[in-house]
């Protein structure tokens, strides 16, 4: 190989360059976020895994129910009735957006747009 | 030269046949789909309502609204409240679902120099119609206003990207269009109903949040006891709006329009 004292070494810098963000932030990940659960609720609407998972995919399906479709019936967990609503029901069980909400959604750098209209509670 | 005369117009005479044969063919196709299209129920355009078991109507009450200059105001405060309806200082920005105003704005067909006096100083309550053929839902590139099938036009906050063109298309100036970011104008805020977002329309949505699970829409009950505002299914022969609308002389809003509202005013 003609130039290989240039040319090995500049493929080891660009590499070190290109892999820059894993080995500068090595270490740093952080530990996952701590969310507060609500007290007084033990059930959710689903599972802790599926609704930790599928939350948002839920959201979208009771959005178009309700607003689009008109379908407007409660639904039943353990004898109690809870409207399909982001503000009616998930936000009476949990009361804080900034103790529930965010801190996942800042750890996973996502910006739902929920809340420009949503209202979230009062704290 | 290879190819004889002869030759070439047997080529020629069986490329016209074919050309003629296949545009008869594809005339057949085009007409066909055109049927399916149509069969399909048309497009945009949202079906009737007037078809269906529920159609939700309103009646208002002009003239309780004359003798009695606090309702109009109650009915008001109870939907802009409900709904969390920012109140803009500025005019140009004003959002409305339910206003007041004088006879020959909300019946512009009806042009009368010689008013009586309680139609020239007295105003009553307009909002959204919920046309049974409405030209906002037709106009909406993103079905973000649409039709229940109750009859209700509905709006959808998320699919709603502020082009305005359903303000352009309604002819009684129902919508209004968020210029600023409305949370900061909202008054008492009910914490149980969404806001809006800068750079959407919104619009009276006949309470369908209400209605849909069997309340009555926030202005009728606020004046439920003066019965200004009669609300209930227009398609239902024994329903209270229906026996109203026998008994008792009304009027629409600009009827040549075609747009068929389902708000009826006693005049």
């Amino acid at each position: 190989m003609y130039d290989s004292g240039k040319i090995i070494p500049g493929l080891i810098v660009f590499v070190l360059f290109i892999t820059i963000p894993i080995w500068y932030n090595r270490g740093s990940a952080g530990a996952p976020p701590k969310i507060e659960l609500p007290k007084d609720a033990k059930t959710c609407v689903l599972p802790a895994a599926e609704i930790r998972a599928k939350h948002m995919q839920l959201l979208n399906v009771w959005r178009d129910e309700v607003l689009r479709d008109g379908q407007r019936a409660n639904i039943e967990i353990e004898g109690k009735q809870y409207p399909k609503s982001l503000m009616l029901t998930c936000m009476k069980c949990h009361t804080s957006k900034k103790q529930f909400c965010d801190p996942c959604h800042t750890y996973a750098a996502v910006k739902p747009y929920c809340w420009e209209c949503h209202l979230a509670p009062v704290e | 030269m290879d190819i004889k005369r002869r030759n070439f117009l047997k080529v020629a005479g069986i490329s016209t046949l074919a050309g003629l044969g296949g545009t008869a063919v594809v005339d057949r196709l085009v007409a066909g789909a055109g049927v399916a299209e149509a069969a399909a129920g048309g497009g945009h355009g949202a079906q009737q309502a007037s078809a269906g078991a529920v159609r939700y109507g309103m009646v208002i009450d002009v003239k309780k609204f004359y003798d009695d200059p606090g309702l109009g105001d109650k009915a008001i405060k109870a939907c802009h409240q409900f709904h969390n309806v920012p109140q803009f200082p500025d005019k140009r920005d004003e959002i409305k679902w339910i206003w007041m105003t004088h006879f020959e704005n909300a019946f512009p067909e009806a042009p009368n120099h010689y008013q009586d006096e309680a139609n020239q100083k007295k105003q009553l309550p307009i909002l959204c119609n919920h046309c049974d053929n409405p030209p906002c839902v037709r106009a909406c590139p993103t079905k973000a206003t649409f039709r229940y099938e109750d009859g209700i036009i509905g709006m959808d906050y998320h699919r709603c990207i502020g082009c305005r063109f359903c303000m352009a298309a309604c002819p009684y100036g129902s919508r209004s269009f968020n210029w600023r970011e409305p949370r900061p104008f909202i008054v008492d805020i009910n914490q149980d109903y969404p806001a809006r977002t800068r750079g959407v329309v919104e619009k009276c949505n006949f309470c369908v949040e209400l209605v849909q699970i069997g309340k009555l829409p926030a202005c009728v009950e606020a004046v439920a006891d003066s019965k200004a505002l009669v609300f209930g299914n227009l398609n239902d022969p024994n329903s209270e709006i229906r026996q109203i609308l026998k008994e008792k002389y009304t009027r629409l809003r600009n009827p040549s329009l075609g747009t068929l509202p389902s708000v009826f005013y006693i005049v």
